[in-house]
């Protein structure tokens, strides 16, 4: 299952929780499979960028998620 | 991927498309436009830093002649919903507040009503009999007061994070990260360096003042004409905060002065709508000198403490930094992005960092170049300047010691793939600006740099003419040159010459969407479209090639700029060339037109080095920049003159923002020296030239190994400044600008004077 994790400004909406494992086979999988625990969360992660194994993704959607991958929740990044 | 000397056009440096019409005042910037019967548009600012606005009466001011349009907050619609993309975050709500202010003034210089006239004069004019009642309320200046036990409210409303079980307060929200056991890992530390630190309020200083020019049609249409990073988001924006949709406006850029971020965001543009609106004419409006400082997006001033705990042999146990961010009049600070950017050089396994979104009565901020990135960075690469002194390490060497790598977890939370920063240290160490011993009283500075860089949204269309020319037609503004970068890899893919390719900045509704030409995304993210639009335009040549040789198209090649049949496929026939197959495509099917549009992955991480050398006068305090040197990871560098360009003007930025540049404020929050005479950038005659060393470790999800050059160049002269400055005196003086007044503040001080 992948390892996902959440930031610190994500924890409210986990009860605290940092990291847990889900099984999905792509990004949008993983986000219905972490809202069915903490309904109403993924209006909040779908506002978040992500990396996926390192790869960071502004607007993740239909990435794969492999049953070893690392799943990290960031801030959006844009610049200047 | 070809190897780097395997390339014909990348990494030459050809002379712009766009260079002559600039050089020579052809191009057309945002004030350029001149419309048949066109007004001229003026904006009321608040003479007040913080107040509650009781009444606007524009009544007088319609009355006057010459004067067709007056508006205020209450001609535009309310309750605008949404949220705005990018670091800082925000609402579209408060976007339109910014826009024009409704129940307070949250800034002096904040919009409040506007007026279109017949001429710029006469508007002016007609401000001066718009009548506001306002409430003047104490102004909160700065992130302390802000965040101090029973501060003034900036907005009732606001909670921390959103959360309403707590009282309101200035702090928008919270960030932190932590990894390992920081408290146990600071006590294993053989020595611990402390530093608390601040970073002015700095402008972009963009040349090119803020214009625009909109129409709005009988049909209720209206078309904008602006300089702007992002026309597609000017458009959405604009449209939100109208109420509109999107298809009824058409924006059309400009050629753009400088932007480094601050044009990411609209402030005149719906004003102007409206305005043209309420009037039926064409309306023109450009921002001074004075407004552009008062009322856009400065950068956060910030307010740090930062902890670093190592062992005698160098090795970093632990870091710990608390950051507050000023967010301007509105949440949305870019704390986030300084959070993580604050150890990415660093290989740590213990840290804490906590950040702070902060409201005060100042210009909301924008972007600036690495959001966020340079005042968390200046902290800790100065706190780690400070920790190779006690070591007596050499500051390089303690920065190799610790340095991520590919495979480091970085401290946002993913894996490094291939990243740059050793290749950069181990650069600057054998820099013969470094090895060269530093001459008498000169003092010497050396820090690291880093940006995420981003991907985004890109499209591109490439043509081919009759004659074999190649046009490619994309829409993100050209700012850095990047038509020359978007040429040189249309011309590297195609195996034609640069010169028979010229690239088109297309308006919102003659190309596919692109986000902005910002975050150092548009020669990664525009430039893999462009790519692949080319790679669309080979496969139909080979497709034409192969029917006119009448074999299968798989049996047909792409080598410099030719079809040629495959080694082995038996057919007597000569290459084509992309001008046969363009001259001939009538016969074989129409026009040959690629294409692309992607949400680009993979942006590479750009690291930098930047070390220089200082003097610093006694007797005045100020400091000369004797010599500086920019080494950075570009991945590969497409147009080099172009990344050396980047790398130097983020090096100038850096440095007049540590040595000059500060919005000064007197006691009712009015900024006192709005104007170039008195925020002073720094010129040619302030530098040195400014050294460059492009490092190349190619981004593997580019084709071409882009990783985005445009925003490290400026994270890193900061702390460079501020090591040095430290270097020569003897002490350090924390707090930025390092202005002769506040240096030679610093000295007397020191010296009991």
């Amino acid at each position: 299952m992948a390892k996902v994790v959440f930031p610190d400004h994500l924890l409210s909406h986990t009860g605290g929780t940092r990291e847990i494992a889900v099984e999905a086979k792509n990004f949008r999988a993983l986000v219905r499979a972490v809202d069915s625990r903490w309904p109403g969360i993924e209006a909040v992660l779908m506002k978040t960028a992500v990396a996926i194994d390192g790869q960071i993704y502004q607007d993740a959607w239909l990435e794969p998620v492999g049953a070893d991958s690392e799943v990290f929740f960031m801030h959006r990044i844009e610049g200047g | 991927m070809a190897e780097a000397h395997d390339y014909k056009a990348i990494g030459t440096s050809p002379v712009r498309p766009d260079g002559v019409d600039k050089v020579t005042g052809r191009a057309n910037f945002g004030a350029d436009l001149n419309l048949p019967n066109m007004l001229h548009g003026k904006v009321l600012r608040s003479p007040h830093a913080h107040a509650r606005i009781r009444s606007v009466d524009v009544s007088r001011a319609l009355e006057m002649d010459g004067v067709y349009a007056a508006i205020s907050g209450a001609d535009f619609p309310s309750g605008a919903e949404g949220d705005i993309q990018g670091e800082g975050g925000g609402t579209v709500s408060d976007l339109a507040q910014n826009i024009v202010a409704r129940d307070k003034a949250l800034y002096h210089g904040h919009p409040v009503a506007a007026v279109a006239a017949k001429t710029p004069y006469i508007a002016e004019r007609a401000l001066d009999l718009i009548e506001v009642d306002y409430e003047v309320l104490p102004p909160v200046l700065d992130v302390d007061e802000a965040m101090a036990d029973g501060a003034t409210l900036i907005n009732e409303n606001l909670h921390t994070n959103g959360d309403t079980s707590q009282p309101a307060s200035n702090v928008a929200g919270i960030t932190k990260f932590e990894r390992g056991d920081v408290d146990e890992a600071f006590a294993e530390a053989d020595l611990i360096v402390e530093g608390e630190y601040r970073t002015p309020t700095a402008h972009q200083g963009y040349i090119e003042p803020h214009a625009c020019t909109a129409t709005y049609s009988e049909e209720g249409k209206a078309t904008i004409w602006c300089c702007t990073q992002g026309h597609f988001d000017v458009r959405s924006l604009t449209a939100s905060v109208l109420g509109v949709s999107v298809g009824d406006l058409k924006v059309i850029p400009s050629e753009i002065g400088g932007g480094f971020g601050g044009k990411t965001v609209i402030y005149l543009e719906p004003l102007a709508v409206k305005l043209s609106e309420v009037s039926g004419r064409p309306v023109k409006m450009v921002m001074s000198r004075e407004e552009v400082f008062r009322a856009t997006g400065p950068t956060s001033a910030t307010h740090s403490r930062v902890k670093v705990g190592a062992k005698k042999d160098g090795t970093i146990t632990a870091a710990s930094a608390w950051i507050a961010y000023e967010a301007g009049a509105f949440p949305g600070a870019p704390v986030g992005p300084g959070c993580m950017a604050i150890f990415a050089p660093y290989d740590l396994p213990n840290f804490r960092v906590e950040g702070f979104d902060v409201l005060v009565n100042k210009p909301k901020v924008a972007a600036y170049r690495a959001p966020g990135a340079p005042q968390a960075m200046y902290a800790m690469e100065s706190a780690v300047d400070d920790l190779a002194r006690e070591l007596d390490m050499d500051p390089i060497d303690l920065r190799l010691m610790n340095a991520a790598d590919e495979g480091t977890q970085a401290p946002y939370g993913p894996t490094f793939p291939p990243i740059g920063i050793r290749d950069c240290l181990q650069a600057a160490k054998a820099h013969p600006n470094y090895t060269t011993p530093k001459g008498e009283g000169v003092g010497r500075g050396i820090a690291a740099g880093f940006w995420f860089n981003i991907g985004m949204q890109s499209s591109a269309e490439v043509r081919l003419s009759e004659d074999g020319t190649v046009t490619v037609v994309e829409g993100n503004p050209d700012i850095g040159g990047t038509r020359a970068s978007m040429c040189l890899m249309a011309a590297e893919t195609l195996g034609v010459p640069y010169e028979t390719v010229r690239a088109h900045v297309g308006d919102t509704e003659s190309t596919g969407f692109c986000n902005v030409t910002g975050g150092s995304r548009t020669t990664f993210a525009t430039g893999m479209a462009v790519v692949q639009a080319c790679e669309d335009i080979i496969a139909q040549c080979k497709q034409r090639a192969a029917a006119t040789w009448d074999i299968d198209a798989d049996q047909v090649d792409w080598t410099d700029g030719e079809a040629v049949p495959q080694p082995g496929v038996n057919v007597d026939v000569q290459p084509l060339s992309l001008a046969d197959i363009a001259g001939n495509a009538g016969r074989t099917g129409g026009p040959i037109l690629g294409r692309a549009s992607l949400n680009a992955q993979g942006a590479g991480a750009s690291f930098s080095v930047n070390m220089a050398d200082v003097t610093v006068d006694r007797e005045t305090g100020k400091v000369d920049v004797v010599n500086f040197t920019a080494i950075q990871d570009a991945g590969t560098a497409i147009h080099r003159a172009y990344v050396e360009g980047q790398m130097q003007g983020g090096a100038v930025q850096g440095l007049g923002w540590a040595l000059n540049e500060e919005y000064v404020y007197d006691a009712n929050g009015e900024m006192e020296n709005a104007g170039f005479l008195d925020y002073r950038v720094p010129v040619t005659s302030d530098m040195p030239m400014i050294d460059t060393h492009i490092v190349e470790v190619p981004n593997p999800s580019h084709p071409y190994g882009v990783r985005g050059v445009g925003e490290t160049p400026i994270v890193a002269p900061l702390s460079v400044a501020a090591n040095a400055v430290r270097d020569a005196l003897g002490f350090r003086i924390p707090d930025l600008p390092l202005s002769p007044p506040n240096v030679l503040a610093a000295i007397d001080d020191r010296e009991g004077a």
